[in-house]
């Protein structure tokens, strides 16, 4: 098999993992060695589907002795097998680096023979590129759940990133779609990796060249959609994982069917990408905007609206905390409105302390005055002529850019979660079809 | 600031001799209704006064930046410089008056239609400098390396000490033909030079094996149930594709359509006839 064959297999089979991002480090470039680490993280390119590229995306080998349901490598689908050395591997990625295609590898395996085999492969990858190759750029490397403890510190030790993948958002749908796998056993490596970041840390605090273990952090993902867990159920595991094992991020994968399964969404079933953007949006608000989980959704409203972003939905909900002067109000509450985003805000505490802000101020400064209309006064006043019914401000959040995001395939993923939407939805979301004339429960807004 | 001469200064075209416009601004109290380099068109039917590059000159003015109003201002007006606002020279002038008469709370003045001109033009440049950390291609030729892009603003000085750490072991030019420099790197020595033209030479047989895979790769990483081409070309605009290996020949990068590589001809000659047609 030549080169090429075995680099479009792997990568074909690599392609649902998420997390591309080469973000958390900061190491600079030294004599001898080649490449370095921004901690912003580059994007080289992007995909057809518009994912960003950053790094050489593939696995060591796409066999695999497990058999979970979800997975295109699982040891009962009939496609072809392929596997790179670690030689091939380190030359492809210096290669690529070299011509500023990539900022580093990320490298995942199906499970050849054990876990342990698996990872020790896997370091002998990452040694060659670390100590022979000199190489500094990003390495981002898969935990093997089940492998040494032993093993995976000196993978972390390698790495700039290492993550696990939770798979599932609960242990009954691990159990019904990944019976190799089970919470336990996906936790466990994770919270060691935790350990070891922590532990390093407060090495590095002792002696000043400790070797760094995973100094980007730990990430993961789970699958969006092939199980019927809600958005609430996934937002406030999201949130349980930043905030017990520290995680950098949480990904999610709207679900793509690639194998035919009696437990499964069928073949033909779209990608649920609108219910993917909506919980990364939710993400954003938790980790950049002060937000927790169950301000955004709880059991009445398990689901986000599909017609409404997040942030929108809980202003609408929440308009005893409007309308907030611009002028005067704290950063914090500015990143609570819509049309505001983190960088406006910002913009906006700054040209404050040189002058009083008006309407057309916040214009300049970034801010959507479409959105944020409805919930600001500037100088104690509202927008002049500003018309507050229903009907305008629940169109004024939903129109334009938000529609326009939906593209007609999307409309269809819309149908398939009709029920499950629109069941769960308030009022709001519920006579959104008819477009406009949807009226919100509880009178008049302001 | 100052009474409006129906006037336009002239300036070679440099950072110094623009330093030097605002030296002549401040001299004689009066502000131009343009400044333009020898080298754009002078559209106007003005009076126009020439602007002697002095060095003793330049300093004084650039020296008075940090001091009267910030380090940050200094960055801007540099960053302002180099990006491709149009009449920069106009907004950096009107922003200077700004800043030596208001000191450092100018960079708070978000809201000033200069300010915060001179703010946007600095984000763009800054973007577009991002987005070329990630866009620059090299091509391998032997010992050395060698890349060629398009940007708008001048992003040269601002990408420079990325390319140069990240790679700084190796030889390698970024030719930038909008602008017609080149950063040159050696290891130990480094240099942004004026280059007039620079045409890539036919790559390798290895070059073109990476090129291959690389391209291989790209086509395979797309999953196509979520094929999305807007979102790719507001991420990645089209402007940038000409000079980036996995869009060459202006294919849409699924796995259906694998690129054809003309064999021999040099990859910035194949590019621009397939953007031509």
């Amino acid at each position: 098999m030549d080169m090429m064959e075995k680099l479009e297999i792997l990568t074909a089979s690599a392609k649902y993992d998420v997390a591309c991002t080469s973000s958390g480090s900061d190491r600079k470039g030294q004599p001898g060695g080649m490449g370095n680490a921004v901690s912003m993280g580059i994007c080289h390119s992007f995909a057809a589907d518009g994912r960003c590229i950053s790094l050489l995306k593939v696995l060591m080998t796409n066999g695999c002795v497990y058999d979970c349901a979800y997975c295109v490598n699982r040891k009962s689908n009939a496609t072809p097998r392929a596997a790179l050395s670690p030689e091939e591997l380190a030359d492809l990625t210096m290669q690529f680096y070299r011509r500023n295609y990539i900022e580093g590898l990320f490298l995942s395996s199906g499970i050849m023979r054990s876990p342990d085999y698996t990872t020790e492969q896997m370091i002998a990858a990452l040694d060659l590129l670390r100590n022979t190759y000199q190489f500094r750029g990003y390495i981002h490397v898969k935990a093997i759940p089940g492998a040494d403890e032993v093993l995976l510190s000196r993978l972390g030790l390698l790495a700039d990133r290492m993550s696990v993948n939770i798979e599932l958002p609960s242990q009954e749908s691990l159990g019904l779609l990944a019976p190799d796998k089970s919470k336990a056993s996906i936790l466990k490596p994770m919270s060691l990796i935790k350990e070891k970041i922590n532990e390093n840390r407060s090495d590095l605090v002792k002696y000043n060249h400790a070797p760094r273990f995973a100094p980007a952090g730990q990430s993961t993902q789970m699958i969006i959609g092939a199980t019927p867990d809600t958005d609430f159920r996934i937002l406030t595991l999201t949130e349980g994982l930043y905030r017990k094992y520290g995680l950098k991020r949480v990904f999610f994968s709207a679900y793509t069917p690639v194998v035919e399964h009696s437990l499964l969404p069928a073949l033909d079933t779209k990608p649920p990408l609108l219910r993917e953007h909506r919980l990364y949006q939710a993400d954003w608000l938790l980790r950049f905007y002060g937000f927790q989980a169950h301000e955004l959704l709880d059991e009445a409203v398990p689901n986000f609206n599909p017609l409404l972003d997040p942030k929108c939905s809980w202003a609408v909900n929440h308009r005893e905390e409007f309308p907030v002067e611009i002028n005067r109000a704290p950063y914090e509450q500015l990143l609570r409105v819509p049309g505001i985003g983190v960088r406006s805000a910002q913009r906006i505490v700054k040209a404050r302390r040189a002058g009083t802000l008006d309407f057309a101020a916040l214009k300049k400064l970034g801010v959507v005055l479409k959105r944020a209309q409805f919930f600001i006064t500037c100088k104690g006043k509202m927008l002049e002529g500003l018309k507050v019914g229903e009907h305008t401000l629940l169109r004024s959040l939903m129109s334009g850019q938000e529609l326009g995001r939906i593209e007609p395939p999307q409309y269809e993923q819309l149908t398939l979660f009709d029920d499950f939407y629109l069941a769960a939805l308030p009022a709001a979301g519920a006579a959104v079809p008819t477009a406009g004339s949807a009226a919100l429960k509880g009178g008049e807004w302001p | 600031m100052f009474k409006t001469a129906a006037l336009a200064y002239t300036y070679d075209g440099s950072f110094e001799g623009l330093l030097c416009c605002v030296f002549e601004s401040y001299q004689w109290k009066e502000t131009p209704l343009t400044i333009h380099s020898d080298e754009e068109e002078q559209g106007l039917l003005l009076e126009s006064k020439w602007i002697d590059t002095d060095t003793s000159r330049a300093e004084r003015v650039l020296k008075s930046i940090p001091l009267r109003i910030c380090t940050e201002a200094e960055e801007w007006v540099r960053l302002g410089f180099w990006s491709c606002a149009p009449d920069k020279e106009m907004l950096l002038l009107n922003f200077l008056y700004l800043g030596f008469t208001h000191g450092r709370k100018v960079m708070d003045m978000l809201a000033d239609d200069t300010v915060n001109a001179l703010q946007k033009a600095v984000q763009q440049l800054q973007r577009e400098a991002h987005l070329y950390l990630g866009f620059v291609r090299f091509s391998v030729y032997g010992p050395v390396m060698a890349a060629v892009i398009e940007p708008k603003g001048f992003v040269l000085p601002v990408i420079q000490d990325h390319f140069c750490d990240r790679f700084h072991g190796e030889s390698f030019m970024i030719y930038d033909k909008t602008h017609r420099m080149a950063l040159i790197h050696q290891p130990g020595q480094q240099a942004i030079i004026p280059l007039d033209e620079w045409v890539p030479p036919a790559p390798d047989a290895a070059e073109e094996e990476y090129r291959r895979l690389w391209q291989g790769f790209y086509n395979a990483i797309g999953i196509r149930e979520r094929k999305n081409d807007r979102l790719r070309s507001s991420l990645m605009p089209k402007r940038y594709w000409k000079h980036l290996t996995e869009m060459n020949g202006g294919s849409t990068g699924m796995a259906e359509s694998k690129p054809k590589l003309d064999e021999g001809s040099p990859l910035l000659e194949h590019a621009k006839s397939k953007f031509k047609s």
